[in-house]
């Protein structure tokens, strides 16, 4: 065989003298081609994966960690959640629409694929800057998408994120993350065991989309990238909304092994992982696939990712009544092989065998690398930027506004209500909170759901950012009344060959590691996208974080804005921020720099669960964490969305005005509560040991602090919120 | 009260409209597309969603469905009939109803709170309502823009079929609390015997209040208390 065969289908020479090793002989072009899909980095995770085992992924309520199509966790009253997120970038970045609903059409099935009726969904997107044409088509073709796809299913899309900077230009970041409920007895999971039972392909047919999208999704984009068009897939909602109520049916009757998306390297990965699980082989008939064109090769149908497609494995004798489910909804179910005890993967072509491999080469035996790494220049460079020589060049007051008009800062309404974030009854917080808040039908109970990465803190500081992004989820859940359960991540990054890229890589997902292992959430899967470059430049390290958090009962949900006037708002944690990696230093400077305080996880620990304890006590009427902006924004925000003011009083304090209205700094929150409670709070939080500040009172229609000197700092809630209104729709209209 | 919600290919508020039902004491069936009618219903509901994934016009391929022959046929013959959403597109489909609904005037999906004035509190539907009460339900359609010809405007305004219409919070009736474009803010017009009724906005979606308000109760309440009076005095 010619290298440049082998090279083309994504091999290295080294990988292929070790197919040829596994094999114990030269394998065939077929042979080959899945090899190549299947130890792709997208399916493989051969360079993630050492640094991926340090996660924490085990806790009692925890029932099923990494490794299946999507994690579970146990929510009491024999109910379990389960969730997942995962990129569709380079699909999106080449092909928006498509590449955005794909995305979405692929958590979901993971999601239903394991038994669980997917109730949410939430998107974390990147852009490159607003004022590019680009950017803005990307953004309209990204939320279309996005919306188009979850709208039609009946699955509401209730919450995220969208950051625009310039190092996502021409490589967005579109992270969706799918929830879903289910009942324990119903847990299904991707595996084919028992010899002799029925292997059947059902759903969509198979054509020619899609191919090779695993391996596209492992290299950098160039300009190139526009021919790989046809790497693509077209996603059909109303194909899948009939797939998730046929699925869910079989799983429910009790008829199935295992069920299996065809999604990456469709169904060649779908069957050699489910037999590789259930340490089974599995035998096929290619010819028997259902194909949507005529002449397909073996290469064709084993290497499509046209979706919509699931494999499962039910119990010999019930083909006729998946067959007879699948009818109902409109699908087709076949049986296109067997279950078999050898442990090969064999394909035939009308009854000639075309590929024989060991399932577990495909899986287990992938290649791992230990790549090097080495520390950026400019991780120190920018950790000695001087900060206090930036003086700000208009007032206080202007600085506010301005950051409120902000991209990252601005009301994403244009994004959200292109969403049905209300379908199936159950939000009981909409988008535009910290955090969403589904409740569970028949219970008290409710969900909260967020997703989190501030990328700017992750690039200065890849070890602590990466908690940070932690800590912001929980701390979102919280506000919101949780306690945070668990997370799913999406690790996006550069060139992993890059010793710089992989480092902070490796630092990143250490910094998310420890803030998981001290706040005790588990990571329950996810995903990883490396090679986010566009003409070989890198992505700001964007290690998103999905968390999902549980509110015992809906009487503690607790809102992000002010509830009322005359209420006392309090601080827990430090007074001020820093200015390194802050919204204001980016916004009314142009400098992304500085070195991130020392991130305390004990205790910021302490302080959430502070704040959960006095949230379950009924004493916490609105919360909300201080982000981006610092406290004028965070102000701003809790006074907008109530058209309610607020005044606090400083003059006691000796503070250094930047710094505390504009200064950032993981755990601190932002509450208020009534006058009567204050004594008591204050006395609590001396015996947790958590730092409490009273810092003013609720009230009138203006944001004001009384500093030591000057005239108060004063800015109209109602200019606060026509600055924060008009900057998305402005531009994304034209 | 027999209560059927018809249940598409690609319908996803059926289950919804069934809740609803249920929290406000009813015990509604979910009907199978390629079922028939077999009972004597009340009313009969088509819920929102996206059947047959809207792919040809809103609508277009439901009204073919089995079912839709005997839902046309107990509406003709005066049986109560509600179609939401998409159910209100099937409607005007299938001829129930006239007027079309276009792709809003924005082209953008909108899922939002909308404020609603009822202009008329004489139906089954409306009869616990007010006449002229400002009231707030959710719209959630990407083609909700109305549209009928001049002659058949005239025809529902002389009628008085135009049953609600979108409204400023103010309660005005303006562009600015249009959301999607439709002509004469309408929002949900009956037929002209006043037993169909189709409407953009979502009642089912605000009957429970830790869902976000309770103005959609009046409208199922209705249909009950008017089933409830006829079950007592025959009429």
């Amino acid at each position: 065989m010619e290298p440049k065969f082998w090279r083309e289908m994504g091999l290295t020479d080294d990988e292929f003298v070790r197919v040829t090793a596994l094999m114990g002989r030269e394998p065939n072009e077929l042979e080959v081609a899945i090899f190549g899909v299947m130890w792709s980095e997208h399916c493989s995770y051969k360079t993630s994966k050492p640094v991926l085992r340090r996660f924490p992924t085990e806790g009692p309520h925890i029932l099923q960690g990494p490794g299946e199509n999507a994690g579970i966790v146990d929510i009491g009253d024999q109910q379990a959640v389960v969730f997942k997120m995962e990129s569709h970038n380079h699909p999106s970045a080449i092909e928006p629409y498509q590449g955005a609903a794909t995305g979405v059409g692929g958590i979901l099935r993971d999601i239903f694929a394991m038994g669980a009726r997917p109730v949410a969904i939430l998107d974390s997107l990147r852009f490159g800057s607003l004022e590019e044409e680009n950017t803005r088509h990307l953004v309209r073709g990204v939320v279309g998408g996005i919306g188009g796809y979850g709208n039609s299913m009946g699955i509401p899309t209730v919450g995220g994120e969208t950051y625009f900077h310039h190092s996502y230009g021409g490589n967005p970041l579109v992270n969706a993350m799918a929830v879903g409920l289910l009942e324990h007895r119903h847990i299904a999971k991707g595996v084919a065991t028992g010899v002799g039972n029925p292997v059947m392909v059902v759903g969509a047919r198979t054509g020619r989309d899609g191919i090779h999208g695993a391996t596209f999704a492992s290299v950098e984009l160039s300009s190139e990238s526009e021919e790989k068009r046809s790497a693509v897939q077209v996603g059909d909602p109303f194909m899948e909304k009939l797939l998730l109520e046929a699925c869910l049916e079989l799983i429910q009757n009790g008829w199935i092994i295992g069920i299996q998306d065809m999604g990456a390297a469709g169904l060649t990965s779908s069957a050699c992982e489910m037999a590789s699980r259930g340490d089974s082989g599995v035998e096929m008939e290619l010819a028997l696939v259902p194909r949507r064109e005529k002449g397909m090769t073996p290469y064709e149908i084993m290497l499509s990712e046209s979706q919509e497609r699931m494999l499962i494995v039910p119990k010999a004798g019930f083909e006729p009544d998946v067959a007879r489910v699948f009818e109902k909804w409109g699908l087709e179910a076949v049986v296109v092989g067997r279950v078999t005890a050898d442990g090969i993967m064999r394909l035939r072509e009308n009854g000639r065998i075309v590929a024989e491999i060991p399932a577990k080469a495909l899986t287990d035996e992938a290649p791992m690398y230990d790549r090097p790494t080495r520390e950026p220049a400019y991780v120190q460079q920018l950790k000695a930027v001087e900060l206090r020589d930036f003086q700000p060049d208009r007032s206080e007051r202007e600085i506010l506004l301005t950051l409120l008009a902000q991209p990252n800062l601005a009301d994403k309404e244009w994004i959200y209500r292109q969403y049905d974030h209300q379908v199936g009854t159950n939000t009981l917080v909409v988008p535009g909170s910290d955090a969403a808040v589904l409740r569970i039908r028949g219970t008290k109970k409710a969900l909260a759901l967020a997703t989190d990465c501030n990328a700017r803190f992750v690039y200065l500081d890849p070890y602590q950012g990466g908690m940070m992004a932690v800590v912001e989820a929980a701390q979102n859940v919280v506000c919101a009344g949780a306690k945070p359960l668990a997370i799913t991540d999406c690790l996006n990054f550069g060139n992993p060959e890059k010793p710089e890229i992989f480092w902070q890589f490796e630092q990143a997902c250490a910094g998310v590691s420890e803030a998981c292992r001290i706040l005790e959430t588990p990571v329950t899967g996810g995903n990883v996208s490396l090679y986010n470059e566009n003409e070989g430049q890198a992505i700001f390290p964007t290690p998103a974080i999905g968390m999902v958090g549980l509110i015992e009962d809906t009487a503690y949900i607790t809102p992000n804005r002010f509830t009322a006037e005359g209420q006392i708002l309090l601080l827990l944690g430090e007074l001020e921020g820093s200015l390194a990696g802050s919204e204001y230093l980016a916004a009314i400077h142009g400098v992304e720099a500085g070195a991130l305080p020392t991130l305390e996880l004990p205790h910021i620990k302490r302080r959430l669960e502070f704040l959960l304890e006095i949230i379950h006590r009924g004493w916490v009427k609105a919360a909300h964490d201080i982000s981006e902006g610092g406290l004028a924004v965070a102000l701003a925000e809790m006074g907008v969305k109530a058209g309610i003011g607020v005044h606090l009083d400083f003059t006691q304090k000796d503070l250094h005005r930047i710094r505390c209205l504009f200064g950032e700094r993981l755990g601190r929150i932002l509450f208020t509560a009534a006058e009567e409670n204050k004594a008591e709070l204050v006395r609590l939080a001396g015996e947790a040991g958590v730092e409490l500040h009273h810092l003013g009172q609720t009230g009138g229609t203006s944001l004001s602090i009384a500093f030591p000197e000057g005239p108060n700092w004063t800015v109209a809630v109602e200019e606060c919120a026509k600055a924060r209104k008009d900057t998305l729709p402005r531009a994304l209209n034209q | 009260m027999k209560i059927g919600i018809i249940r598409f290919p690609g319908s996803n508020c059926e289950v919804d409209v069934w809740e609803a039902l249920r929290f406000l004491g009813r015990e509604p069936e979910l009907l199978w597309h390629q079922d028939r009618l077999r009972q004597a219903y009340d009313l009969i509901v088509l819920p929102g969603g996206f059947s047959y994934g809207d792919y040809l016009r809103t609508g277009a391929i439901a009204r073919f469905s089995p079912v839709m022959e005997d839902v046309i046929r107990f509406a003709r013959e005066g049986g109560l009939v509600l179609g939401i959403c998409n159910g209100f597109q099937i409607l005007t489909e299938c001829g129930l109803l006239p007027g079309a609904l276009l792709r809003n005037a924005s082209l953008h999906f909108r899922c939002a709170p909308q404020w609603l004035r009822v202009e008329r509190a004489d139906l089954p539907f409306t009869n616990l309502y007010d006449p002229g009460e400002l009231i707030q339900i959710p719209v959630n359609h990407g083609e909700g823009n109305y549209v009928i010809d001049e002659a058949g405007l005239a025809a529902l305004e002389s009628n008085r079929q135009i049953v609600f219409r979108y409204a400023s919070a103010a309660g005005e009736i303006n562009e600015a609390g249009n959301p999607n474009g439709s002509l004469a803010n309408i929002a949900g017009i009956v037929s002209k015997e006043g037993n169909i009724l189709g409407m953009m906005p979502h009642p089912e979606r605000v009957v429970e209040k830790i869902t976000g308000g309770i103005d959609g109760q009046p409208l199922f309440l209705s249909l009950v208390k008017t089933w409830e009076r006829r079950i007592r005095y025959g009429t």
